[in-house]
């Protein structure tokens, strides 16, 4: 395993930290931020995924006309891709909110109502 | 309805949030030059406005903020960002209409301010949207959320 | 049992993700970038505009934008509706 594939590895051991928080953890806020862990570590795998060796930025202001530059396309969907993640976080927190004022807790072994 | 922080804080607020508005349209203004756009300056103000929800309090809604006025204004960033991409559809769906033609946003110039074509006005649409929809969220939590305790 | 069925699931899914991570294509070199050396070259003579992120998001791919407005007016308007109810009955 080469140490220039880096970037990548991290991106998969944040996606893994965020699996752990999500299926071990019995708070429901700890769910939560393991969820968007998850989002964190594919938004960096989807810019690191657009790299050039040696490039530089996609702008053309005060910047060299002829340097080598990085792919713009995948930073355009991390964008859209971080505000989709900002929404889920939203709806799933007023989730949380509303079963704390049902079950005034936030275990998730003594929320039972829907189980068989 | 609670008074927020101390008093050091809250004069502090009073006097940074107005720096925090101006950076973040700045940011949206220039969105075709530097990086930046619509979706990063309407998050900058967004904080902005989440700075003014926790040091003032909710007592701060009704001198600095309103909270019907912010959910009208997200109506209206959406209706305009859907309707300037209806503006060019003799040609196509999202047709950049004014690009390289003389008119208000047609400079040929790509370093200048007023170039871009429909850029410049999608990026106000889409950060009016942003802005004004986390902080009627943020209102709106806030809010419900304490209305638990009051029971 | 359900337990030790979770850990050997979680182990799998995660030896499965890092060392995909170190055998996919080497850092540095994507493949095929004929699109986006189209986006480079022409960005600033067809929209004339220096960034080419922002031609991308809202001029060559806008009708993605145009999801994610969508996306985020209806997380919105699900808060709002969520948090309205229980005004309700408290009057």
């Amino acid at each position: 395993m080469t140490l220039g594939q880096m970037p990548f590895v991290v991106s998969a051991l944040l996606v893994v930290l965020g699996l752990y928080a999500l299926l071990f953890k019995r708070n429901l806020i700890k769910m939560v931020i393991g969820v968007s862990i998850i989002e964190t570590g594919v938004n960096l795998f989807l810019v690191t995924v657009g790299y050039r060796a040696g490039g530089q930025a996609p702008i053309y202001t005060y910047s060299d006309p002829s340097a080598v530059r990085v792919l713009p396309t995948p930073q355009a969907l991390t964008l859209t891709s971080i505000v989709i993640g900002l929404a889920t976080t939203a709806l799933l927190l007023s989730f949380v909110v509303f079963i704390h004022r049902h079950y005034q807790t936030l275990d998730a072994e003594k929320i039972k109502e829907l189980k068989g | 309805m609670n008074r927020g922080m101390s008093i050091i804080v809250r004069t502090a607020t009073r006097l940074v949030y107005a720096l925090i508005l101006v950076f973040g349209f700045y940011v949206i203004m220039h969105g075709h030059l530097t990086p930046g756009g619509g979706f990063q300056g309407g998050a900058v103000v967004a904080s902005g406005f989440a700075l003014v929800l926790v040091a003032l309090g909710t007592a701060g809604l009704k001198g600095v903020l309103n909270r019907h006025l912010l959910q009208s204004l997200e109506e209206v960033g959406a209706l305009a960002f859907l309707g300037l991409a209806f503006a060019g559809v003799g040609t196509a769906f999202f047709y950049n209409l004014l690009a390289n033609s003389g008119s208000i946003f047609g400079a040929t110039d790509p370093s200048a301010l007023a170039s871009g074509g429909l850029l410049p006005l999608m990026n106000w649409a889409v950060g009016l949207k942003v802005m004004t929809g986390i902080a009627s969220i943020l209102i709106v939590m806030i809010i419900g959320a304490r209305k638990e305790a009051v029971e | 049992m359900k337990r030790a069925l979770t850990v050997a699931g979680f182990l799998l899914v995660a030896a499965f993700l890092v060392v995909a991570a170190t055998t996919i294509r080497p850092f540095g070199e994507p493949s095929h970038t004929e699109m986006d050396d189209y986006f480079l070259s022409n960005c600033q003579t067809e929209v004339v505009a220096n960034n080419v992120v922002t031609a991308v998001v809202f001029d060559y791919r806008g009708f993605d934008t145009l999801g994610e407005a969508t996306v985020l007016f209806a997380a919105v308007v699900g808060v709002l509706a969520l948090f309205r109810t229980v005004r309700e009955d408290e009057r």
